[in-house]
C-alpha cells in the first residue's frame, strides 16, 4: 500500500468518572485499535454494537472530552501526533460525516450550516458552493431555508455529506453513514465515498452493515469490545465463510439474513 | 385476527395523506413482513395498528373489535428502533420492565439476564436494552407485535439472536407479528410473507 495517511496504533482509551462523592471508577472503553488507510482506500470497520467504532473516529479527530485518558499511536502522514495535535487537523484535511442528525444544528437554518461549512473550507462563493453541493445531492434550494426537522433522515443525511465533502478532506471518517436510508440511497451514499477515496482520499467506513461495505470497501477490519480483531478481504466474505479465519469475521458473516442467519454460541 | 380496514390516516387537517384506504390483515401466531421505501408511511401504520394513533377514518381491530380497554395493555405492542428513546433513563430495568404491572418470575432469562435488572438503560449495551425492551412488550401477553425495524441498528450477530428469541416465543404464544424494514433480505428470512408499502401519491383523498 502506498501513502498510509491514517495509522492506529494500539489505541487504548479510558474514560475516568466519579461515582459519588470522590470516589472514582475508570471504563475501559478502547482497548487496543488497529487500523491503517491509505490514499485511494475505503477501509470498512465492523464489528458488534457497542465496539467502540464510533469512539474510535472521535478519538482520532481528537475530539474526546478531558476526562478520557488514551495510550497508544495515532499517525497522520507518518507523524504521531498527541489528541490535540489532531484536533487541530480536524476539519482542515480529516473530516467526520457524524453518525447522528443531531450533529445539526437545530436552531439554524440548513443553508446557513453548509455555507459556514464552504466558508470554513475557503471556498470563494460560499453561498454557491453550497447550494451546488445539495444540487448534486438532489436537494433543490427549497431545501436552504428549511431546518433540520423539516427533514427527512434520508435528507439530513444527505446535507450531512454535502458539509464533508465541501472541505475535500484528505481523511474521511464517515460514521454509520447510511443506518436506516432505503437500499438506492445505501448505494447512492457508499458509491459518492469510493468516488472520494478514487480521487485520493483515505475513507474509513464505520459501519455494521456489511454487505454494503463489501461493495466498496478494499479493507474489512472487524472490531469487538474496544479491540480490532480481524482484518480481511472483501473477498474472502463468500459461501459459509470458509475463507474467513477468524471465528467472529465468520459469526457476523453466517449471521446475516441469507447466509443462515445463525447465532454461533459462545462467540 | 389483527386487521387494518379501510384505514386513512394524516397527521394534520390539510397536510397530505399518508395513509389513503390501507387494508391489511395479519391471523394469529402469523409473521409478516411489511417493505418499503422512506416515507411510505410504514412506521405510521405500525403505530395505527397498536393504538398510539387513531385512523382518520376506517379502523383497527383485533377479532373484530376496537381494542379500547384504557385499564388493560393493548392487545398490540410496539417495538421501535432505537431502545433508548423507549425506557425512562433515570429507571433501572427492574423498574422499566415492573412498569407493565407484570409479575417478573416469568421472565426469560435467554431474554434478560438477571444481572442486567438493577442496571440503568446506558449500562447494558444498545443490543441488551433491545432485548429487554421486546421482553417488556412480551410481559403484558400481547395477541400481536409490532416491530418496527428493532435491529436496524445492530450487528449482524446481535440482530440473528433477537430475531431467533423473538420468533420462538411468537410461535410459543400464537403471537402475530408485524416486521417492518427497509431489509427485504431479512424480512424473506424471518416473515410467511412480505408486502410492499410504496409512498401515496400526495394529492389523494
Amino acid at each position: 500500500m502506498t501513502g498510509t495517511l491514517l495509522e492506529v496504533r494500539g489505541l487504548e482509551i479510558d474514560f475516568v468518572q466519579y461515582e459519588r462523592g470522590l470516589r472514582r471508577r475508570t471504563v475501559h472503553a478502547l482497548t487496543g485499535m488497529d487500523l491503517t488507510a491509505g490514499a485511494g482506500e475505503v477501509v470498512a470497520l465492523v464489528g458488534a454494537s457497542g465496539a467502540g467504532k464510533s469512539l474510535l473516529a472521535h478519538a482520532v479527530l481528537g475530539l474526546l472530552p478531558p476526562n478520557a485518558v488514551e495510550r497508544g499511536d495515532v499517525l497522520l502522514d507518518g507523524v504521531a501526533l498527541d489528541a490535540a495535535g489532531r484536533r487541530r487537523h480536524a476539519g482542515r484535511g480529516m473530516t467526520l460525516l457524524p453518525q447522528a442528525t443531531g450533529f445539526l444544528d437545530p436552531l439554524a437554518p440548513v443553508g446557513r450550516q453548509v455555507r459556514r461549512s464552504a466558508q470554513l473550507a475557503g471556498h470563494a462563493d460560499p453561498r454557491r458552493a453550497a447550494a451546488e453541493a445539495l444540487q448534486r445531492r438532489g436537494l433543490g434550494s427549497e431545501v436552504l431555508r428549511r431546518y433540520p426537522h423539516e427533514l427527512s433522515g434520508g435528507m439530513a443525511r444527505r446535507v450531512l455529506v454535502a458539509m464533508a465533502t465541501l472541505s475535500s478532506p484528505r481523511v474521511l471518517l464517515a460514521d454509520e453513514p447510511t443506518t436506516g436510508l432505503p437500499p438506492e440511497d445505501v448505494r447512492t451514499t457508499l458509491r459518492e465515498l469510493r468516488a472520494m477515496a478514487d480521487d485520493g482520499c483515505a475513507v474509513v467506513l464505520i459501519t455494521h452493515e456489511l454487505r454494503a461495505a463489501l461493495e466498496v470497501a478494499d479493507r474489512v477490519v472487524i472490531v469487538r469490545d474496544g479491540r480490532t480483531v480481524d482484518t480481511a478481504v472483501p473477498a474472502a466474505f463468500t459461501g459459509d465463510g470458509e475463507a474467513l479465519t477468524h471465528p467472529f469475521t465468520r459469526a457476523l458473516w453466517q449471521a446475516l439474513p441469507g447466509n443462515g442467519f445463525r447465532v454461533a454460541e459462545g462467540v | 385476527m389483527l386487521r387494518a380496514e379501510g384505514v386513512w390516516f394524516r397527521y394534520e387537517r390539510g397536510r397530505p395523506w399518508v395513509l389513503t384506504g390501507v387494508d391489511l390483515g395479519i391471523e394469529a401466531g402469523e409473521v409478516v413482513g411489511l417493505c418499503g421505501p422512506s416515507g411510505g408511511g410504514k412506521s405510521t401504520l405500525g403505530r395505527l395498528l397498536a393504538g398510539h394513533l387513531r385512523p382518520d377514518r376506517g379502523r383497527v381491530t383485533v377479532d373484530g373489535a376496537v381494542p379500547r380497554s384504557r385499564r388493560a395493555p393493548n392487545p398490540v405492542q410496539l417495538v421501535l428502533q432505537q431502545p433508548e428513546r423507549a425506557v425512562d433513563p433515570r429507571w433501572t430495568v427492574r423498574r422499566a420492565l415492573a412498569a407493565t404491572g407484570a409479575e417478573l418470575d416469568g421472565l426469560d432469562e435467554r431474554l434478560v439476564h438477571p444481572g442486567w435488572l438493577d442496571r440503568y438503560p446506558h449500562e447494558i449495551s444498545g443490543g441488551e436494552l433491545q432485548r429487554v425492551n421486546l421482553a417488556r412488550a412480551l410481559l403484558v401477553r400481547p395477541r400481536y407485535l409490532v416491530a418496527d425495524e428493532i435491529s436496524a441498528s445492530l450487528d449482524a450477530v446481535t440482530q440473528a439472536r433477537i430475531w431467533t428469541l423473538l420468533l420462538e416465543h411468537c410461535r410459543e404464544a400464537g403471537i402475530g407479528v408485524l416486521a417492518i424494514s427497509h431489509d427485504r433480505p431479512l424480512l424473506e428470512t424471518v416473515a410467511g410473507r412480505v408486502l410492499d408499502r410504496s409512498p401515496v401519491p400526495d394529492a389523494a383523498g
